[in-house]
């Protein structure tokens, strides 16, 4: 038998899922000298990167610029992308061990956690990454409808994601107008009467986990005051001395623009985005039509955990939110995939730094890997999944080289092309992204917007007159 | 980040030792398993100690010759710190590097769910703040 990872018979991987930690993994395989390595990265939409544009806020485009890195990762001739084409629907883990030596799960965060509180379901309360990918144009909820006829709405969190839909919510439609939100979300939002967005954080200021570009830009719309409360900005003694022995000058200037929003000052601006902390909803109220109308908060003080951590106890003090919309934002959560080992407690396919392990005996399971947030949780930013990616590729590697890989029977490109134009005739390629792309964009010019999006699949087959 | 990040790649995998078993025993899962240290449990699971790498080095010092034959009850730390998934990385790297020592048990709602080495909190660190500057490099 000819040694495998050379050039006449190279490691065949197959990615499911095309997002950053799929592209960096990519990356990591196709960069390597001794090994010959060929990669098919499936993804379930027609359109590659995952949450970099289904999930970065449309008015973030700096940050989706990332995308020209991966632009460059798929042009190297060993790389192929199966757009379209969904594992557990059209391929099975059966035809991936038919077709390769390693298959590397990288399929994301894909729903939210829950609260875990009375009238969480009730009508009007969202999770905050349905609402994310609304207005980002993901084709699976492109017909969610929002409420935005309340003029009070809360925001469950203060993470990037809940911070992003607060600012969202705030936007004018001249700033909606730059963006390349879903056309219907623009509209939508267009036409909001919301008032004012309340964002809710257990902890304090210190704890908060946006970025200081993010808190500061909140500061500097153009129809929407940013206000903060004195008394829940003013730091405790433990968030005091946790600062001053961290002498951390960003942390720093985080609490001190935090404060500068409950300075007293005019705001006149349409609309108000109240930054509350060392608050937790412990209810959602209902009316008499199943419709969310306000929620309930107790109020927090911090306390020290034995590890160190500054976490909330709630004390006996209660206070009544009126709001008829609320989005929870308290993290992203893997959903699990079709036979492949899942940790329930943090969401997560089973694995050891990346290798699918199984749930009882924590053996590897030979040739199946992970990465990304499927793999550790949702965390960090998106140039966190290149170490996390790098780690996987690492223990691959190792693998190939002990000889701990499948036995593909039938390992040539052309045999699973056959296989996919088979089962999924629409697929795309990353060609046929590419020509989706330039439509979009050149779309977008006229309107001075970074592009308009396709958002549905049927839209995106119909414009590529496949 | 927190703890349950880490967790999530280990597999939840915990080595345990039971007090009444020798440090030759525990030697040999130290080495067998290639890790620092072992969270002791008694009869229904509950962790009672953490017998480390350190403490079987004083217990040689202590003992000379004979150390093999003395327990892990004898020798283990009892005094023992614990973490939470819901912990935060950099509070828990603070308390390691405060109060030195290199392996905090993770309990979750009171059950042994993983423990976590310095090792482990230090590379999530460094990950961490790798993956915010090739964040911060890609938008150049």
């Amino acid at each position: 038998m000819t040694l495998v990872g050379t050039e006449t018979n190279p490691l065949r991987v197959a990615i499911i899922g095309s997002g950053p930690a799929a592209f960096y993994a990519a990356d990591e395989l196709l960069k390597q000298k001794d090994f010959a390595i060929e990669i098919d990265m499936f993804d379930r939409l027609p359109t590659p990167f995952g949450l970099v544009r289904g999930g970065v806020a449309p008015d973030h485009q700096k940050i989706k610029s990332v995308t020209k890195v991966y632009d460059g990762i798929a042009s190297h001739p060993r790389f192929r992308f199966y757009g379209n084409v969904e594992y557990g629907q059209h391929i099975k883990l059966i035809d991936l061990k038919e077709h390769y030596h390693q298959i590397l799960f990288a399929t994301g965060a894909q729903t939210d956690r829950r609260m875990g509180i009375p009238g969480e379901d009730l009508d009007g309360s969202h999770p905050a990454t349905e609402f994310v990918a609304w207005y980002n144009g993901h084709p699976d909820y492109r017909d969610r409808i929002f409420d935005l006829s309340h003029e009070r709405v809360a925001v469950v969190g203060v993470g990037n994601v809940a911070i992003d839909v607060a600012r969202i919510l705030c936007l004018t439609p001249k700033e909606l107008a730059e963006t390349d939100m879903a056309d219907y979300a623009i509209e939508a939002l267009s036409h909001s009467q919301v008032k004012e967005v309340h964002l809710l954080g257990r902890r304090g200021p210190a704890q908060a986990a946006f970025t200081n570009p993010e808190i500061k830009e909140v500061g500097e719309l153009e129809d929407a005051d940013a206000i903060t409360l004195s008394n829940e900005v003013q730091l405790d003694e433990l968030s005091l001395a946790e600062l001053a022995s961290l002498n951390d000058r960003s942390l720093n200037k985080k609490v001190e623009i935090i404060q500068s929003y409950a300075q007293p000052r005019s705001v006149s601006k349409a609309r108000k985005l109240y930054i509350r902390f060392l608050v937790s909803p412990v209810e959602m109220i209902g009316s008499d039509q199943g419709k969310v109308c306000a929620l309930k908060l107790v109020h927090n003080v911090l306390y020290k955990t034995e590890a160190g951590t500054l976490s909330p106890k709630a004390i006996d003090q209660f206070e009544q939110l009126n709001v008829g919309l609320v989005f929870r934002s308290v993290g992203y959560r893997g959903v699990p995939l079709p036979e492949v080992p899942f940790n329930d407690r943090y969401g997560v396919i089973m694995n050891d730094k990346g290798r699918v392990i199984e749930v009882e005996s924590k053996q590897p399971v030979i040739g199946e890997y992970a990465s990304g947030w499927i793999k550790r949780g949702p965390s960090g930013v998106i140039g966190t999944n290149k170490p996390d990616s790098v780690e996987t590729v690492t223990h691959m590697l190792e693998d190939l080289k002990s000889g701990s890989i499948l036995q593909p029977a039938q390992p040539e490109v052309a045999s699973m092309q056959e296989l996919v134009k088979q089962r999924q005739p629409k697929f795309f390629s990353y060609p046929d992204w590419k020509k989706l792309d330039e439509l979009e964009v050149a779309k977008g010019q006229p309107l001075g917007r970074p592009r308009v999006k396709f958002t549905s699949v049927e839209e995106m087959i119909a414009a590529l007159g496949k | 980040m927190n703890i349950g990040n880490i967790l999530a790649t280990k597999g939840s995998r915990v080595i345990t030792v039971h007090p009444e078993q020798s440090l030759k025993e525990a030697i040999a899962l130290l080495t067998q398993h290639k890790i620092g240290a072992l969270v002791v449990v008694d009869a229904q699971n509950k962790p009672i100690g953490i017998l480390s790498e350190r403490d079987v080095i004083h217990a040689a010092d202590r003992n000379g010759d004979t150390v093999f034959k003395q327990t892990v009850k004898d020798n283990m730390t009892t005094h023992v710190i614990s973490a939470t998934p819901h912990d935060d990385l950099q509070a828990v790297l603070k308390t390691m590097t405060e109060k030195r020592f290199r392996h905090m048990p993770v309990l979750d709602e009171g059950k042994l769910a993983g423990i976590v080495s310095i090792g482990d909190v230090v590379k999530a660190q460094l990950d961490e703040y790798r993956g915010a500057i090739d964040t911060l490099q890609s938008q150049l």
